[in-house]
C-alpha cells in the first residue's frame, strides 16, 4: 500500500531530475527573459520617441540630405537623398577595404618572411616594426599619420612632383586614364583571353599529372592573354589619354586626388594590419615542419617547386583562416576613418546623417547590418575554403 | 671472407680544430654577410639606419625641450627646428595621469593604485604567497573600494562626477572593468554555444556573431545614441557607464570565441571520466573542463585583453577623456601648443600604451611556459 505513494514520489523527483524537462525549463526561462527584455526596451523606446515627438520609419531615406561629402565615388550633391548618403558611405568603406587589403597583404607577407630572415638587421627591423605597431592603438596611429599628412607634407606651391604624381598637403594626385568607347572591345577580348588562358592552365596541369612530363604553364598563359588583347587594342584604334593633375591657380586640378584623410587612413590601416598579417605568415611558415623540405628534396623536386608545390600549399592552410579574419578586421577598422574625418559609412551615415535626421535606431541598425552582411559573406567564403583545403584523412 | 673485415691498426690523426665556433667575426659572417644578397641587404639596411637615426635622435633627444626654467610653457617650444616638446608632458602630467580629478583629492587615485598593485603582485607572481586571497580581494572587494575612492560621496569623501575622471586612470578603469566583466560573460556564452539546447545555443551564437561582425565604433555610437532611448523615462545612464556597457558586450563576444577554442580542445574522455567519478555537470565544468580549457587559451585571452586595452582609446570618439584624448587636448591647449606638441603627445601616448600591451604579451609568454604542465617536445 505504500508502494503507490513511493512511486508517485519517485515520479515527482524524476521529472525534476529529467534532463529533457530541465532543458525545456531552462530554454523557456531564457526565451521569456529575452522577450521580456526586448519588449521592455521597445516599450521604453516607443514612449521616449513619442515624448520627443520623433517620427520613426525608413521614410527619411528619400528626403534630401542637404550636406556635402568631401570625397565621393558616386555622383552626389546636397540635394541627394539619405539613401544616396548610405550608398556613398558603403562605396567609400569598400574602397578603403579593397585597396587596404591588397597593400596590407603584400606588406604583411614581406614582413612575415623578413622576420624569419637569416640577416640580423632585417630580422630585428621586422621584429621591432611588428612589436611597436601591434602594441599601440590603431586610433593613435591614425591621428599620427593624419597629423603628418597635414603638417609634414609641403604646401601646394612646394608640392613634391614626380612626373605626373603630385604630393602635397591637399592630398595625393595622380593621372587617370580616359578611355574612349572602343575600349569596351579590348576589355571583352581581354576577359575572353584570360578565360582561355585559365583553361590552358587546367589542361596543362592535368596533362602533366597524367603523363608525368612538365607542361609549361605561365609563359603560354601570358601569351594567350597578351597577344589577342594587344591585337584588339591596335585594331580597334582605342586611344588612351591621361588626365594629369596640373597646377591651376592655387590648387592642382585634374587627375584623381586622394584627400589627406584617405591617405592617412590607408597608411594607418595598412601598416597596422600588415603587422598582424606578418605574424600570421610567420606562424604559417613555421608550422610546416622541416621534414617536408627534406622529403621534397629527397624526391628530387627543384628548389623553387619545393616552395611553390610543397611548403606554400601547406602553410596556406594555416595562414588563410586568420588572414581572412584580419581582412574583416581591416574592413571594420576602416570605420575609424570617422575619427579623422574620412567620409566612410560610420562617419557620414551613423555620424552626420544621424545627427541631422535623428533616426538613431534605423540608422544604427542599417549600419550594423552592412557590416553584418560583409562578415557573413566572408564567413561563407571561409567555410568554402576550409572545406576545399581540409586534410583528406585516409 | 676475412679480407672483407677491416681492422684499424693505427690511430687516425685528429682533425684540425674548427676555425671558429663563436666570436664577433663568425657572428657577422652568419648573420650579416652570409651570402651576396644578404650582404647587399645589410648594406641597404645600414644606409637606411644612417638615414633615419640622426633625425629621430634629433627629434626625441637632441633638439627636444626637456626643461622650462623660465616658466614659458608652450613658448619654450615655439622656435624653428624644435624637437619633441617634453615640457608639455611634464606641465600637463597630472591631467594626463589623473584626468580632471580635483587636485586635493588625487591621494584617492594614488591610494587606489597602491591597493591595486599590492593585490596584483601576489596574483601575478607565481610563487608569491596569498595568491588566491589576493585574487578574491581584487575581483570582489577591490571594485567596491575603488568605486568609493573614485566617485566619493560617502564616508566624508567629496563627490567626484565621472565627467572629471580621465587620463591614464580612466583608461585603466575601463580596461580593468572590461576585462573582469567580459571574462565570465564570455565563459557563459562559450558554454551556451556548446549547449545541446537549441534555443540557448541559438541565442549565444546570434549574440556572439552579431557583436563580432560590427566595428566597436558603431557599438559605441549605439551606446551613446540609443541607450538613452532604451532606458525608462527620467533615467539617463552616465556616458562612461554607456561606453563600458558597449565595450563589455563587444569584448565578451570575442572572449567567448577564445574560450570556445579551449573547450573544443578538451577530449570527450575528460567528460566521461568525471561523470564516471560521479561529478555533476556543474562540477565537471568548474573542476575538470574549464581549468584545462582556460589554460589552453591563455595566449588568446591575453590577446583579447591587449585588444581591449587598445580599444579603450576609441571612447575618445564619444567624448570621454581617456589617455589618448587627454594627451591630444593637452597638445591643443593654447598655453602648450607648439609646432611639435601634437607629435610629442602621440609619441608619449603611444609609448604608454606600448608599455602596458608589450608587458602583457611578455607576461603571457612567461605564464604559458610555466603552466605548460604537459610534456614538451
Amino acid at each position: 500500500m505504500t508502494a503507490g505513494v513511493q512511486t508517485r514520489r519517485e515520479q515527482a523527483s524524476a521529472i525534476i531530475n529529467d534532463p529533457k524537462f530541465r532543458g525545456l525549463v531552462y530554454q523557456a526561462l531564457l526565451l521569456v527573459a529575452v522577450v521580456a527584455l526586448f519588449w521592455w526596451l521597445g516599450n521604453n523606446a516607443a514612449t521616449n520617441l513619442a515624448r520627443q515627438n520623433k517620427a520613426t520609419g525608413f521614410s527619411f531615406l528619400n528626403s534630401a540630405a542637404g550636406f556635402e561629402i568631401g570625397f565621393t565615388l558616386l555622383p552626389y550633391d546636397r540635394a541627394s537623398s539619405y539613401m544616396q548618403v548610405f550608398l556613398v558611405g558603403i562605396t567609400n568603406t569598400l574602397l578603403v577595404a579593397v585597396i587596404g587589403i591588397a597593400i596590407a597583404t603584400v606588406l604583411g607577407f614581406v614582413m612575415g618572411v623578413a622576420r624569419l630572415s637569416k640577416n640580423f638587421l632585417i630580422r630585428t627591423g621586422a621584429t621591432i616594426y611588428i612589436e611597436v605597431v601591434r602594441n599601440t592603438p590603431l586610433l593613435l596611429q591614425l591621428f599620427f599619420w593624419y597629423f603628418l599628412s597635414l603638417n609634414a607634407l609641403p604646401s601646394v606651391r612646394q608640392s613634391i612632383v614626380f612626373g605626373d604624381f603630385v604630393l602635397n598637403q591637399r592630398g595625393f594626385s595622380f593621372p587617370m586614364p580616359i578611355l574612349d568607347d572602343s575600349f569596351v572591345w579590348v576589355a571583352v577580348i581581354g576577359v575572353l583571353a584570360l578565360l582561355a588562358g585559365f583553361f590552358w592552365r587546367r589542361f596543362a596541369l592535368r596533362r602533366s599529372e597524367e603523363s608525368g612530363n612538365r607542361y609549361p604553364v605561365w609563359l603560354p598563359v601570358m601569351g594567350i592573354f597578351i597577344v589577342p588583347t594587344a591585337v584588339a587594342f591596335v585594331l580597334s584604334g582605342t586611344e588612351v589619354t591621361f588626365d594629369a593633375p596640373a597646377l591651376q591657380g592655387f590648387n592642382y586640378r585634374g587627375g584623381f586626388t586622394a584627400p589627406p584623410e584617405l591617405t592617412a587612413l590607408m597608411m594607418g590601416l595598412v601598416i597596422y594590419t600588415a603587422a598582424f598579417i606578418a605574424e600570421i605568415v610567420r606562424a604559417g611558415i613555421q608550422s610546416v615542419s622541416y621534414g617536408q623540405t627534406e622529403a621534397a628534396a629527397a624526391l628530387g623536386i627543384k628548389e623553387g617547386d619545393r616552395l611553390r608545390l610543397v611548403i606554400i600549399p601547406q602553410a596556406m592552410r594555416v595562414i588563410v583562416p586568420p588572414l581572412t579574419s584580419q581582412y574583416l578586421n581591416l574592413t571594420k577598422n576602416s570605420s575609424l576613418g570617422a575619427a579623422i574625418g574620412f567620409p566612410e559609412l560610420v562617419s557620414v551615415f551613423a555620424g552626420t546623417a544621424l545627427n541631422q535626421s535623428g533616426r538613431a535606431v534605423e540608422i544604427i541598425g542599417m549600419t550594423m547590418l552592412v557590416y553584418l552582411v560583409i562578415s557573413l559573406v566572408t564567413s561563407v567564403f571561409m567555410n568554402w575554403y576550409n572545406a576545399r583545403v581540409a586534410l583528406v584523412q585516409r | 671472407m676475412s679480407d672483407l673485415l677491416f681492422v684499424r691498426d693505427h690511430i687516425q690523426p685528429p682533425l684540425p680544430a674548427p676555425h671558429r665556433t663563436s666570436g664577433v667575426v663568425l657572428w657577422l659572417r652568419t648573420n650579416l654577410f652570409s651570402s651576396v644578397p644578404s650582404t647587399i641587404v645589410t648594406i641597404l639596411a645600414v644606409l637606411f639606419l644612417y638615414w633615419i637615426i640622426p633625425p629621430l635622435y634629433g627629434f626625441l633627444i637632441g633638439d627636444a625641450v626637456f626643461s622650462d626654467p623660465e616658466g614659458l610653457r608652450g613658448e619654450a617650444c615655439r622656435f624653428e627646428g624644435v624637437g619633441a616638446c617634453w615640457v608639455m608632458i611634464q606641465g600637463r602630467w597630472n591631467t594626463i595621469i589623473y584626468g580632471f580629478f580635483p587636485n586635493s583629492e588625487l591621494w584617492r587615485i594614488n591610494l587606489m593604485f597602491v591597493i591595486a598593485i599590492v593585490l596584483l603582485v601576489p596574483m601575478l607572481v607565481p610563487k608569491a604567497p596569498f595568491g588566491r586571497t589576493a585574487a578574491l580581494l581584487f575581483f570582489l572587494v577591490f571594485p567596491v573600494v575603488a568605486f568609493i575612492l573614485m566617485s566619493g560621496g560617502i564616508l566624508g569623501l567629496r563627490q567626484v562626477p565621472t565627467a572629471q575622471w580621465g587620463g591614464l586612470t580612466l583608461t585603466l578603469i575601463i580596461s580593468v572593468i572590461g576585462i573582469t566583466v567580459s571574462m565570465p560573460l564570455g565563459i557563459f556564452l562559450a558554454l551556451g554555444r556548446q549547449s545541446k539546447l537549441p534555443i540557448i545555443k541559438g541565442f549565444c551564437v546570434g549574440f556572439i556573431e552579431v557583436w563580432r561582425a560590427v566595428p566597436l565604433i558603431t557599438v559605441l555610437f549605439m551606446a551613446s545614441v540609443m541607450f538613452p532611448l532604451f532606458t525608462p523615462q527620467g533615467v539617463t545612464p552616465d556616458t562612461l557607464l554607456r561606453a563600458i556597457i558597449g565595450i563589455v558586450l563587444f569584448e565578451s563576444a570575442y572572449m567567448a570565441e577564445v574560450v570556445r577554442g579551449g573547450l573544443q580542445a578538451i577530449p570527450r574522455g575528460q567528460f566521461e571520466a568525471s561523470s564516471a567519478l560521479g561529478l555533476s555537470k556543474v562540477k565537471t565544468m568548474v573542476f575538470v573542463v574549464l581549468p584545462q580549457a582556460l589554460k589552453h587559451v591563455i595566449p588568446g585571452i591575453v590577446n583579447t585583453f591587449i585588444a581591449l586595452f587598445k580599444d579603450t582609446s576609441l571612447v575618445t570618439i564619444i567624448g570621454l577623456f581617456e589617455l589618448l584624448n587627454t594627451v591630444r587636448s593637452a597638445a591643443r591647449d593654447v598655453n602648450w601648443s607648439s609646432p611639435t606638441s601634437d607629435i610629442t603627445g602621440y609619441v608619449f601616448a603611444g609609448f604608454m600604451f606600448w608599455i602596458f600591451c608589450f608587458g602583457m604579451s611578455r607576461y603571457s609568454i612567461y605564464m604559458e611556459g610555466r603552466l605548460h604542465t604537459g610534456h614538451k617536445r
